[in-house]
């Protein structure tokens, strides 16, 4: 820790740090723009501009960049000098140059780190008398805007997209004052990290459209801390709202999770609360069939009286524990399942043992230290997104280890990618067919599921036996590595991947200590309600022939096939979006959303966290626990049932205590959901009338709905944005870190469940089914964007679902007798043949979207080829309008 | 031995030197003698002994900068790379050396590669100089059928394969760093040093970039000694120079000359002074992105030190100069123009602060300035002016004859400013 005088005042460094981070992390402001805290330094915008001293008697120093300077012991830096200032005040006066003047109609304004910079430097007056650059401005797709006007040129854009993300379509272009961000042509940008380009962006020239179409200013909105409900990996997010509509999604800084960057499903997933498809008030069906509008309260009487027949609750993976637990509670365990299918209910009994074993689970965060991963049929991008940028990560570290050995700092990111080139740490990928990450894979492997798992267990016994083959080499990659990783998960719907993996694992920690297991789960909640309960069994409760059933924001009907609800009497349905099962209810409540509820998730690395509401629920719309605690049993609130979960449940202890509950205040008060900088309450309705009205209590949490509350000081789990005086953009997180980079200062989010102690024996393969034509394997192939029921119903996300296709190698095509784009049907499922030699001998790939469900149980001989067919002109891009302008 | 080892091929002969004529010049000896029969380290103690300073024009001593070139460990490349992108508005030296005599460069990046154990080499030339691209690469062949480049050369164990690589064209590319970048294909952004491209230099492996002129006098310090080499110059630099002198002389050109040589004799002995009816008023000393230099220092001789101590630098050695009926401020918006054209675009002051510049100059110059102009050029020349303040050199370069001519020249500014026009008449 050298000591380093700035100013004169002494301050203690981090051994590692460049100076920027050392000044940020001890609470000296400094502004900056190219430097960013997951990125690292490259010099660009010299925002960062510090005097440094080269020894005790130098009283002149010169202008460093103080993103570029390692702190040594006793060195001596000025941050306040007047050459220090007023170089920093010329930077920003030469950014402006040709920084358009639209800050009152810039989406960024308000948030916006050039803002924030220019006032901090003070510069204030403009001297260029000439004309200002402009540039053309591109269609980028549906989910991000350009205006290039606004840039200012700091470069963090392409090297996030390009250098972080991987991806390839988006550039700088140009030289001089006239430099391009943007991709050869216009179209739709091809990454599936594309949405934190709107915060990596220091301005406004990429915005976010899903927000843009119904802008709101920033410190309008209305937000809270919630998870992510894209998948299981728990990434946490500010969800944002206005007129009670979420307008936006913005990461939430985790250390251990998703740290700086979301996925675009998570980030523009979220919209799927603004559907017209959510269910606005009870129902009722009537005796022609047709639902009738019902007040919640009949609803609910006329449910209670059907809780005296025979009655099953099945529950489900995305709904929060508190609900679950309510279901369970009203129905009684015996006749509560978790709403997940047979095949779901064992994989996710397989990963809920890893979890409770002594193998190495990392968080998300700490994949990117590991040296060597081994990735086991799991479609990392489409199905766990947000971990593929930590895997993109993960395999520099062969780089970061050369720069070390060379004596380049970390943070010298040009430098480190300059010296790494193409060098690569291990990544080796077992999959059906070609995947997002091969282009920073070493070795790729193109097997059917079951010939995985065969893999897998010959790299196991590879692993003592030298004999070459491919899976020894497999095995020899990964005992060469400080660090193995496996990495599965469940998008192939195999338990036996998910077995054969940790199996793996343990094989490779009783030689490695350091080996580490992660595992993907199927969604939000998987995990929790696997710990709730893992043995009821719908297809069984369901066999019973209950009078009533209820089902907990499930769409139990393409779940498990519809035909098993096909005698039930009394179909109840909880949930807050119209799906086949609320469309054969006879009676409907409608739930509140996660935008509008407290709810507890459990990722798939075991962390219980916490999500809050971030607006209150329409009239009629109700949190599904809180209608299940009005059907009877116990009236509890959110932590009420948090407590009950905790009591019940063992390994669900920390569950009541992952956030504080709704008594907690600071200073008496509670915590304000919208910052004190709103304007426009009193305006929000003054069309409707001038009297304010009064605003909802929150009684379930600690937050207080609009603006009367504490700001400052809340803890992580609850703080609802973040905001620091002089910081009103992203950028502010740093001042409630403990350091760059490090733990929130202000407490942990969430609670790690699992302490992982029990010894794993290893599991026993169940036989491979093998498929009635022994020819070939249907597999259905998740998309990012198409395989997640709830984002599905973002209007943005629903357009880039893909159309049905049916992937195939030549060879497997030929002995269906069908070519490259042909039609193939299976019933009302037309789906348009692409030859694909990536594809694994033996395998038929097709896209999991809505209305391809019945090929989860379809066989090859069921398939017929479709005469006369025109095939779309590409099925994988759906048609998309190609600019803003033609509509 | 010659005192212009340089041009000694060059001079009083009309063709190019091809590789018969080279050889029987005394070309290809110093290779003959040293591959395979002199170790590097003693060829690197020569070369520091000698103390050549890189004639690209920042002067810093060869030998001391292929002593940071790490020693060899294992078998990856190491690379020599010859910066031949003269771009530089003014200087025409380089483009001399290769096109009349192709062999000389070759030979003295053979010794080179020899001395840092490079194996593969690279001469990134200049799109516009075709006659010099088809020589060299004709030289190269040459040589290669002729066992001096390629695999075990002259049957020793060392091997030194050498490319001709054309720039697409810009200005920074001449930055060394640039041209690693740009030679790898990437934007032709500078790096950040350190890490220098001895450790990590293209693609990321150990790397000498020299200028042309450098890597020429390898082969005759190599061949005559470090002695004779320090005896050629006049002054503290040892070895020769090429100058040159563009503008209204009366005979522009370049010529060897001892390095030391003075200004005057430059001017007046080789260029045969100003063209008639013309007064030196200025000039820059040594290319475009120098400090413009006045009559009152003509006599100061042309080295590293003595130009630095005079206020500006030797640079390339070939002067660009200005006359009595040209208008400074015209020259300086000229020159300001091409230099905030070829910006990488990268850093802020660069990028931003030369095209307002420029746009400050183009008004002043069109008789629409005003006096807060000048403020505003006083305080962009030192904000952008000062090595460190920039990512790389190119602008602190560029800001040198506009910082020297407001010193130099301020009146005629104010004249511009306040006369709401050039007072020049322009000549067709």
């Amino acid at each position: 820790m050298p000591t380093i005088f700035v100013d004169d005042r002494a301050i203690e460094a981090k051994t590692g740090d460049n100076l920027l981070e050392v000044l940020l992390s001890n609470g000296i402001d400094v502004p900056y723009f190219c430097w960013h805290p997951a990125m690292g330094s490259v010099g660009a915008c010299r925002q960062c501009a510090v005097v440094g001293y080269a020894n005790p008697d130098d009283t002149r120093g010169r202008i460093i960049m103080s993103c570029m300077t390692p702190v040594t012991e006793g060195a001596r830096f000025s941050v306040q000098s007047d050459n220090a200032s007023s170089f920093r005040n010329s930077v920003v006066e030469n950014l402006m140059l040709n920084h358009p003047h639209d800050c009152p109609v810039c989406e960024e304004g308000g948030e916006c780190h050039l803002q924030d910079m220019t006032v901090m430097v003070g510069h204030s007056d403009r001297r260029y008398k000439g004309l200002k650059t402009t540039f053309r401005n591109q269609y980028l797709g549906p989910l991000i805007g350009h205006e290039m006007n606004r840039c200012i040129t700091c470069y963090r854009c392409v090297r996030y997209y390009q250098d972080y993300a991987g991806g390839n379509d988006l550039a700088a272009f140009g030289s001089r004052d006239r430099v391009f961000f943007g991709r050869a042509e216009p179209g739709l940008l091809d990454n599936e990290f594309s949405g934190n380009l709107v915060e990596v962006c220091p301005t406004g020239v990429f915005t976010d459209k899903t927000l843009s179409k119904h802008y709101t200013r920033k410190w309008d909105l209305q937000s809270s801390p919630t998870v992510c409900q894209a998948c299981s990996l728990g990434c946490n997010t500010y969800t944002s709202e206005r007129y009670g509509e979420v307008r936006r999604v913005h990461n939430r800084y985790h250390n251990e999770v998703n740290g700086y960057f979301l996925c675009d499903r998570g980030r523009f997933g979220a919209q799927h609360v603004n559907s017209p498809r959510r269910i606005p008030r009870a129902g009722m069906r009537n005796a022609d069939g047709l639902y009738e509008p019902v007040s919640i309260p009949d609803a609910l009487d006329k449910v209670k009286a059907l809780l005296n027949g025979k009655v099953i609750g099945i529950g489900s993976p995305r709904a929060s524990l508190e609900s679950n637990e309510a279901l369970r509670q009203l129905v009684g365990p015996d006749q509560y399942c978790n709403g997940m299918t047979s095949t779901e209910r064992e994989m996710h009994g397989v990963i809920l043992e890893v979890l409770a074993s002594n193998l190495n689970v990392p968080s998300m965060m700490e994949v990117e230290t590991f040296d060597a991963i081994l990735v086991v049929g799991e479609d990392v991008t489409n199905h766990a997104p947000r971990l593929a940028l930590s895997i993109r990560q993960a395999v520099r570290n062969i780089g970061q280890q050369l720069a070390a050995d060379t004596g380049i700092s970390q943070w010298h990111d040009a430098a480190v990618r300059e010296l790494e080139q193409d060098e690569k740490s291990p990544l080796v990928i077992l999959s059906p067919m070609t995947d997002r990450l091969d282009d920073i894979a070493s070795d790729t492997h193109r097997l059917a599921p079951n010939d995985i798992v065969s893999m897998v267990k010959q790299i196991i016994e590879a692993i003592d036996d030298n004999k070459p083959s491919h899976a020894r080499d497999i095995a020899s990659t990964l005992l060469a590595a400080k660090r193995p990783l496996i990495v599965s998960g469940t998008s192939l719907r195999s338990a036996n991947i998910l077995k054969a993996s940790a199996n793996l694992a343990a094989a490779l920690a009783s030689k490695n200590p350091g080996t580490g297991i992660f595992l993907c789960a199927s969604e939000v909640n998987s995990i929790g309600v696997a710990m709730i309960d893992n043995t009821g069994n719908a297809e069984d409760l369901l066999g019973n022939k209950p009078e009533t059933v209820i089902v907990l924001e499930n769409d139990i009907d393409t779940r498990l096939g519809g035909s098993l609800l096909d005698e039930v009497q009394n179909l109840v349905v909880i949930d807050a979006m119209d799906n086949p099962t609320a469309s054969r209810s006879s009676i409907v409540l409608p739930a509140a959303s996660f935008a509008e509820a407290e709810g507890t998730f459990v990722n798939n690395e075991g962390r219980a966290q916490r999500s809050m509401a971030t607006f209150a629920p329409a009239e009629h719309i109700t949190p599904g626990y809180q209608l299940l605690s009005a059907l009877g049993g116990d009236q509890l609130s959110a932590s009420g049932w948090q407590q009950k979960l905790a009591a019940e449940h063992a390994l669900l202890a920390g569950v009541a205590t992952c956030a504080p509950d709704e008594q907690f205040r600071i200073e008496g008060s509670r915590i304000a959901r919208m910052t004190h900088r709103a304007s426009g309450r009193t305006a929000m309705l003054a069309n409707v009338s001038v009297h304010e009205p009064q605003q909802p209590l929150d009684t379930e949490s600690p937050l207080a709905f609009t603006m009367e509350g504490n700001q400052a000081r809340a803890p992580a789990s609850l703080r609802p944005y973040t905001w620091s005086p002089g910081w009103n953009s992203n950028q502010s997180i740093h001042k409630f870190q403990d350091e760059v980079g490090g733990p929130d200062k202000s407490g942990a989010t969430g609670i790690r469940l699992f302490t992982g102690s029990t010894e794993l024996t290893g599991f026993e393969l169940s036989e491979f089914e093998l498929s009635e034509e022994a020819d070939a394997d249907l597999i259905g192939q998740v998309h990012i964007f198409g395989s997640d029921e709830l984002s599905n119903e973002a209007a943005e996300l629903s357009t880039l679902i893909p159309q049905p296709y049916a992937r195939m190698s030549s060879a497997t095509a030929a002995s269906l007798k069908v070519s490259h784009q042909d039609g193939l049907a299976f019933g009302d499922i037309i789906m348009t043949v692409l030859v694909d030699d990536e594809v694994a001998e033996r395998c038929v790939v097709y896209p999991i979207t809505p209305g391809t469900e019945a090929l989860e149980s379809a066989r090859l001989s069921g398939l017929q080829k479709v005469a006369g067919y025109t095939a779309p002109a590409d099925p994988l891009r759906p048609s998309l309008i190609t600019t803003d302008r033609t509509s | 031995m010659t005192d212009k080892p340089l041009t000694k091929n060059i001079i009083g002969f009309d063709g190019h030197t091809d590789l018969a004529r080279y050889e029987s010049l005394g070309g290809y000896a110093a290779v003959r003698k040293t591959i395979g029969r002199t170790d590097p380290d003693a060829v690197l103690e020569l070369l520091k002994d000698a103390n050549l300073r890189g004639r690209g024009g920042a002067g810093f001593p060869t030998g001391m900068k292929w002593s940071f070139v790490p020693k060899k460990e294992g078998n990856g490349h190491r690379y020599l790379v010859a910066n031949a992108d003269e771009m530089e508005p003014g200087t025409f030296k380089d483009r001399l050396l290769m096109e009349k005599d192709p062999h000389q460069l070759i030979e003295g990046m053979i010794l080179s590669a020899y001395t840092i154990s490079a194996d593969v080499g690279y001469i990134f030339i200049r799109g516009e100089y075709h006659v010099a691209i088809a020589r060299l690469q004709e030289a190269i062949n040459a040589a290669t059928a002729s066992g001096l480049l390629g695999e075990h050369i002259l049957d020793s164990e060392f091997s030194f394969r050498l490319h001709v690589h054309v720039s697409a064209g810009r200005y920074i590319c001449g930055e060394e760093t640039a041209l690693l970048n740009s030679l790898e294909g990437k934007r032709a952004t500078p790096r950040a040093k350190p890490p220098f491209p001895q450790v990590s230099g293209l693609w990321g492996r150990p790397t000498i970039v020299n200028n042309v002129e450098t890597l020429c006098n390898v082969t005759h310090i190599v061949a005559n000694g470090a002695d004779w080499f320090k005896s050629l110059g006049l002054g503290v630099d040892g070895g020769t120079k090429l100058f040159g002198a563009s503008g209204r002389v009366a005979r522009p050109g370049c010529w060897e000359l001892p390095m030391g040589t003075p200004i005057r004799e430059i001017l007046e002995e080789h260029a045969g002074g100003m063209a008639e009816g013309y007064q030196l008023k200025g000039f820059l000393p040594g290319g475009a992105s120098t400090d413009f230099l006045t009559p009152e220092h003509l006599d100061v001789p042309m080295e590293y030190e003595t130009v630095m101590q005079a206020g500006s630098r030797m640079g390339t050695g070939t002067m660009i100069i200005l006359d009595d009926r040209s208008c400074a401020v015209g020259m300086i918006a000229n020159l300001e123009k091409f230099f905030a054209r070829e910006s990488c675009g990268f850093c802020t002051p660069c990028r931003e602060g030369l095209p307002w510049v420029q746009e400050i100059l183009d008004r002043i110059e069109a008789g629409n300035g005003e006096p807060d102009d000048m403020d505003v050029l006083e305080r962009q020349s030192q904000f952008i002016g000062a090595i460190g303040n920039t990512h790389c050199a190119h602008a602190p370069g560029a800001m040198e004859p506009l910082a020297s001519g407001l010193k130099y020249f301020r009146d005629e500014f104010i004249t511009h400013i306040e006369g709401k026009a050039c007072p020049y008449q322009r000549e067709v």
